[in-house]
C-alpha cells in the first residue's frame, strides 16, 4: 500500500460533468489494497460511471460486507452515504435501506467470499426479491485477506499458487443470478474498463436488481499460470457475447450497424442500452437460453462477458410489496397516523 | 473464435505512420522533461539543488550551481529566470517554484567552499586573453584556468564584473556578493589588466595569445533623435551610462520629476535608482502596451511597489524647452494595430499630444554592440548589423583564434546566457589548443539511477506540498528608498526556503517504463492524479494526442511511448503535467514502472580533459 495521499492536483484540462465536477471529485480515500489489485480498477470504473452519469454523491449509498472487495467503498465517492455490514450480511442491510429510502442509488460491493460463501443465502434472497440496487461482485476466486485459500467461485481446473488442486465444484454467480430472477446480469473484467464502465452506467440506470460479476484478478495470490482468474487467462479466454453501449436519453443514436445485430433497450429512466450482439445466436432476454449458453461456454473454459441477461418488465422490491414510494423519513404525522374511521376499519378486520 | 472487440485483429493493427517506441537512451528525452533545466541556458540541474536546500545542504546546493552557472549569488538575485516560466508547477497550479530565490538561499546559507574549489593544474604554457571582465569572460577564465591555461583578463574598469557591476544597482545586487564571486575566479591565478581600454584587437593578437575571447557586452545605449534633443543638454542621460555613473559614485542626484523612456529591465533599474537619488515623481513612459513590455514581470512589480507610475502606449514626440531649459516632454497616444501578417503597428489615436513636465530624462530604449576597436582587415568578418560573424555552436569568429560570447556574440541577452556562451567558448578554446575538431563537442555526463528504497519508499520526497508560491520578504519601503545600497529583497529564511523547496515536483525523477514487465492491470492509469498514463492502440501522433484520457494539447511536451504490449496496445504517457509523485510505480505490481533520477551535467572544458 501507498503511504502518501494522492496529490490534490489534477490535470488542468480534466473534463467536467453537468454538475461541474471532475472525475477526481468522485474519488474516495487512498486504497490500502495490494499494488495492482483488480479491485482498484473496479473502483475506478465506479468513479467513472458515476461521473459520467452526473450522479450527485449525496444521492448514493455504498453498501458492503467484509473482505478486500468490501473495503473498496472507502475508495470511491467519499461524499456518499454508506454502510459497512458484518460479513455476508450486506444484502439484508441493503434490503432494509431500500425499503426505507429508494431515492438513493444503492451500490453494493461484495466479493466471492462475502457473496458465494458466508453470504450466499443473503445474496439469493436479495436477488429473488429484486432489491433495487447495483450489486457488484469483485470476483478473484481466492480468499486474499486470509492468504489465498480457494474461494467458492474458483474454477475446478484452477490450481493454487503452489500447485494445490481444487477438489470442489465452483459456483457461477452469473448463472445463479439469472436463475433466481435478477433483471440485469452482466459480467465484466477489471482489466477492460471500456466494457465495464458502460455496463455500470446501464446497471445504475436500471430499476431492480442489477448484478455485475467482475473478474478482478488477485495479483498477490491468484494471478499465476495455473489460475483461471488471472489477467492473462481472462484475456486469452474472454468471450464477449454482447457489447453494451450506454446511451443517455437525450443523445441521438448516430452509429450505423448491420440490421439485426443491434438491440436497443430502453431503461426505466428513458436512457437506453444499445446491445451489439457479437454472437448473433445469443438472445439476452431468454433466461433459459442464457443459462444454457453459460454452461456450454464454461465447459469450454471460456469466460463469457458482456450484458448477459436483461429484463425491464419486472417490478422492483418496493413495487412488488406495494408500499409507499416516498422515503420513510419524508412521511409526516398525517401519513403515518390513520384517522379514526380507518382505525375502526382495521380493528374490525382483526376481530 | 474470439469475438472480443477490444482485441486487435490483423485489420485493426496499427499501420505506419504510428509512433515509434521512445528511445530513453537519448539523453535529450528525459532532459526535456526537466523543464527548468532544459530551459536554463547553462542547464543547471535545478531539482537536484532544490532537494539539497530542503535537506539544508546549502553548501552542496551552492556547488551544484557554481559548477554550472558560476555566479549563484549574483544570479540568485538578478537572473532573468528562463526556468520559471518553464516550470511544470506553473502548468499545474498558478505559479512556478521560486527557483531563483532558492538559488539565493543556497548562496546566503552556504558554508565555506574554499576546500571545494578545483585544483589548479600546473601551467600548460598556453596563454588566453579575455577582453572585458563580465560574466562571459569570467566563465571562460574559470573553466580554463584550472586546466593550466594562463588567462589574462582585460577591462576598462578598475574591477571585474562588467555589467553586473556597472548596470545592476546595488539595491538589487550588493557589492559584497558580486565581489566575492568575481574574486573567487580571479584567485585562480588570473592575470588582470584592469583600467585598460583596448583600442585595437590587432595589438592584442600581436601579443601572441593562443586564443582571444571577446566578452565586451553591448556597451552602447541607444539615443533618441527627436526634436529638442540637441537642446536638453545635461538633463538627458543614456540609461546604462547613467547607471554606471551611479554605480561608480560619479552621480548621486537627479531632479524631482523624472521621465524614464523604455520598458525593459534597464528602465526599471533607472526608475528605481531615480527614486533613491531624489526623484519624487518618477514616470516610466513606454511605447508598447503594458503586456508586451520587455521587463521581467517581477521587476515591473518591484518598480510599481516603489510608486513608479508606468504609462504605456505613449510615443515620445519632442523635448519641450523653455528659456533653453528642459521643462518636459510631449507624447503621442497610440494603440497597437495588427496587420494580416500578425505584425504589430503602433498607430496614433489622433488625440492631442500629452505633455508631461520633467527635470530629467533617462533614455533606456535599448542597447547595442559597438566594435570600433576591431580592425576590419585582420580576417575577422563582420555581417549584418555590423556584427561579427560568430558560429552558434563553437562561438568562433572567422578569425581562427578569436572567440566571442555573451552580449558581444549575438546582441543583448542576460547573465545566464553569457555564462552558457562562456562554457561553450572555453570548450572550443581548449579543443583548439589540444588539436581536437571544434565541431566534435563533448557529451554531457548523464546518469539515470533508480530511487527505489523499499516497497513504497523512494530516496526522494514524493509527497509534495500543495501550498501556493511563497512571497519573498522585502525591506521596509521607506528605508529602502532612502539608502541606495540597501538590498530590497531580503531573501527567504530557512523555514520559507524549506516550504518553497517542497513545492518542487522533482521533475528530474523520471517515470521509466519497462514494457516486458507490464501485465496491463491498469493500476497506474487508475492512480495517476493527473491522468497522464494511457494504454491504447498506437497511431499517428497528432491523432493519438486527441484521443488520450485527457487530450495532450501541449505539443511542446513529448509523449512517452512503449513497445507493443501483449494485448497489442502501447503505453502512452503525456509528460506535460506529470507530478513525478511515483504513484504509478508504487501501484505497479510488477515494477514495470520505476522512478529513476536523471542527473544531467552539461559538458564543460574539463569534461574533455577527463575523457582524454
Amino acid at each position: 500500500m501507498t503511504y502518501i495521499a494522492k496529490p490534490k492536483f489534477h490535470h488542468p484540462n480534466l473534463p467536467r460533468n453537468d454538475l461541474g465536477l471532475t472525475r477526481r471529485d468522485y474519488e474516495g480515500s487512498m486504497s490500502t489494497l495490494c499494488a495492482g489489485c483488480g479491485h482498484d480498477s473496479v473502483t475506478a470504473a465506479i468513479v467513472e460511471a458515476c461521473f459520467e452519469l452526473n450522479l450527485p454523491a449525496h444521492k448514493v449509498a455504498k453498501m458492503s460486507g467484509i473482505g478486500c472487495s468490501s473495503k473498496t467503498p472507502t475508495y470511491f465517492l467519499s461524499k456518499s452515504h454508506g454502510f459497512n455490514s458484518v460479513h455476508g450480511r450486506m444484502p439484508s442491510v441493503a434490503t432494509g435501506a431500500n425499503l426505507a429510502n429508494n431515492e438513493l442509488k444503492y451500490i453494493g460491493v461484495s466479493g466471492d467470499g462475502d457473496t458465494a460463501s458466508i453470504g450466499f443465502g443473503q445474496f439469493a434472497h436479495a436477488v429473488r426479491r429484486q432489491v433495487d440496487m447495483l450489486y457488484v461482485v469483485e470476483n478473484n476466486g481466492t480468499y486474499g485477506l486470509t492468504k489465498g485459500q480457494f474461494s467458492a467461485t474458483n474454477d475446478r481446473v484452477s490450481v493454487g499458487r503452489k500447485g494445490q488442486v481444487n477438489a470442489f465444484e465452483s459456483i457461477d454467480l452469473v448463472s445463479i443470478a439469472i436463475q433466481l430472477g435478477a433483471s440485469f446480469v452482466a459480467r465484466g473484467f477489471s482489466g477492460d474498463k471500456d466494457q465495464l464502465v458502460p455496463l455500470m452506467k446501464a446497471a445504475l440506470s436500471h430499476k431492480g436488481f442489477a448484478f455485475i460479476d467482475v473478474i478482478s484478478p488477485c495479483v498477490t495470490f491468484n494471478n499465476h499460470g495455473g489460475s483461471t482468474k488471472s489477467f492473462e487467462f481472462v484475456r486469452d479466454h474472454e468471450h464477449t457475447v454482447t457489447g453494451a453501449d450506454y446511451v443517455p436519453h437525450r443523445d441521438e443514436i448516430t452509429a450505423d450497424y448491420a440490421e439485426g445485430s443491434v438491440l436497443d433497450v430502453t431503461l426505466h429512466d428513458e436512457s437506453r442500452v444499445r446491445l451489439r450482439k457479437l454472437d448473433a445466436t445469443y438472445d439476452p432476454s431468454d433466461r433459459a437460453a442464457a443459462l444454457q449458453y453459460m454452461m456450454e461456454h464454461q465447459a469450454k473454459d471460456e469466460v463469457v462477458t458482456g450484458l448477459l441477461y436483461l429484463n425491464t418488465g419486472d417490478d422492483e422490491l418496493k413495487e412488488k410489496m406495494d408500499v409507499t414510494a416516498a422515503p420513510l423519513n419524508s412521511l409526516g404525522a398525517a401519513e403515518l397516523r390513520p384517522d379514526m374511521a380507518t382505525l375502526e376499519k382495521i380493528n374490525a378486520g382483526l376481530r | 473464435m474470439s469475438l472480443d472487440e477490444h482485441r486487435p485483429t490483423s485489420e485493426s493493427r496499427p499501420r505506419p505512420p504510428y509512433m515509434k517506441p521512445t528511445d530513453i537512451t537519448d539523453p535529450n528525452f528525459f532532459h526535456k522533461v526537466v523543464d527548468c533545466q532544459w530551459a536554463c541556458p547553462a542547464h543547471t540541474p535545478v531539482p537536484e539543488y532544490i532537494r539539497m536546500i530542503a535537506q539544508r545542504r546549502y553548501t552542496d546546493a551552492y556547488m551544484v550551481n557554481w559548477e554550472s552557472n558560476v555566479f549563484p549569488g549574483v544570479l540568485g538575485r538578478t537572473c532573468d529566470r528562463p526556468c520559471e516560466p518553464a516550470c511544470r508547477r506553473g502548468r499545474i497550479e498558478e505559479k512556478p517554484v521560486a527557483i531563483c530565490r532558492l538559488k539565493r538561499v543556497a548562496a546566503d546559507y552556504r558554508g565555506d567552499i574554499e576546500h571545494l574549489m578545483p585544483e589548479i593544474a600546473p601551467k600548460n604554457g598556453k596563454r588566453i586573453a579575455c577582453i572585458g571582465a563580465g560574466p562571459a569572460s569570467l566563465t571562460v577564465a574559470r573553466d580554463l584556468a584550472p586546466l593550466g591555461y594562463h588567462v589574462v583578463v582585460y577591462d576598462r574598469d578598475a574591477s571585474g564584473g562588467g555589467m553586473m557591476r556597472s548596470q545592476i544597482p546595488a539595491f538589487r545586487l550588493p557589492e559584497a556578493v558580486l565581489n566575492e564571486e568575481v574574486e573567487r575566479i580571479l584567485n585562480f591565478g588570473i592575470e588582470t589588466r584592469f583600467n585598460q581600454n583596448i583600442e585595437s584587437l590587432k595589438t592584442v593578437l600581436d601579443e601572441d595569445y593562443d586564443a582571444v575571447f571577446v566578452g565586451t557586452g553591448a556597451p552602447r545605449g541607444r539615443d533618441l533623435d527627436i526634436p529638442g534633443r540637441d537642446q536638453v543638454g545635461e538633463h538627458f542621460h543614456i540609461g546604462i551610462d547613467w547607471l554606471m555613473s551611479v554605480a561608480f559614485g560619479h552621480t548621486s542626484k537627479i531632479g524631482k520629476k523624472v521621465i524614464v523612456l523604455g520598458g525593459g529591465n534597464t528602465a526599471m533599474d533607472c526608475c528605481r535608482t531615480s527614486k533613491r537619488l531624489g526623484g519624487d515623481d518618477v514616470k516610466v513612459i513606454v511605447r508598447s502596451p503594458f503586456e508586451t513590455m520587455k521587463a521581467s514581470p517581477w521587476e515591473i512589480e518591484d518598480a510599481q511597489r516603489e510608486d513608479v507610475e508606468i504609462l504605456n502606449n505613449h510615443v515620445p514626440l519632442e523635448f519641450v524647452i523653455e528659456d533653453g531649459k528642459l521643462v518636459g516632454m510631449k507624447f503621442d497616444r497610440v494603440e497597437p494595430i495588427f496587420d494580416e501578417n500578425g505584425r504589430r503597428k503602433l498607430v496614433s489615436t489622433g488625440e492631442e499630444p500629452l505633455f508631461f513636465p520633467c527635470d530629467d530624462v533617462l533614455c533606456a530604449i535599448g542597447q547595442e554592440n559597438h566594435f570600433p576597436w576591431i580592425e576590419r582587415d585582420i580576417g575577422l568578418e563582420f555581417g549584418e548589423w555590423d556584427m561579427p560573424v560568430v558560429d552558434e555552436v563553437t562561438f568562433r569568429s572567422t578569425h581562427p583564434k578569436v572567440f566571442f560570447g555573451g552580449d558581444a556574440a549575438f546582441g543583448p541577452e542576460n547573465i545566464i546566457w553569457a555564462v552558457a556562451h562562456g562554457h561553450q567558448a572555453a570548450i572550443s578554446i581548449h579543443q583548439m589548443c589540444e588539436d581536437i575538431d571544434l565541431e566534435d563537442r563533448p557529451d554531457p555526463k548523464v546518469t539515470l539511477i533508480s530511487q527505489k528504497m523499499g516497497m513504497h519508499e523512494w530516496s526522494y520526497h514524493n509527497d509534495i506540498s500543495n501550498d501556493p508560491r511563497y512571497q519573498v520578504p522585502h525591506a521596509e519601503k521607506k528605508m529602502a528608498l532612502s539608502d541606495i545600497k540597501l538590498e530590497v529583497e531580503l531573501g527567504f529564511d530557512e523555514k520559507l526556503a524549506y516550504d518553497e523547496a517542497m513545492r518542487c515536483l522533482n521533475c528530474d525523477v523520471q517515470t521509466v517504463f519497462e514494457t516486458g514487465r507490464c501485465i496491463e492491470c491498469d493500476a497506474c492509469v487508475d492512480i495517476c492524479p493527473v491522468d497522464c498514463i494511457n494504454f491504447t492502440m498506437n497511431g499517428e501522433e497528432a491523432e493519438v494526442r486527441q484521443t488520450l484520457r485527457v487530450p495532450a494539447l501541449n505539443a511542446e511536451q513529448d509523449l512517452y511511448v512503449s513497445d507493443v504490449l501483449p494485448t497489442g496496445r502501447v503505453m502512452i504517457k503525456d509528460e506535460d503535467v506529470c507530478l513525478h509523485c511515483g504513484l504509478c510505480a508504487e501501484r505497479c505490481p510488477t515494477a514495470a514502472w520505476d522512478m529513476q533520477q536523471l542527473l544531467h551535467n552539461e559538458a564543460q572544458a574539463k569534461s574533455r580533459e577527463l575523457a582524454l
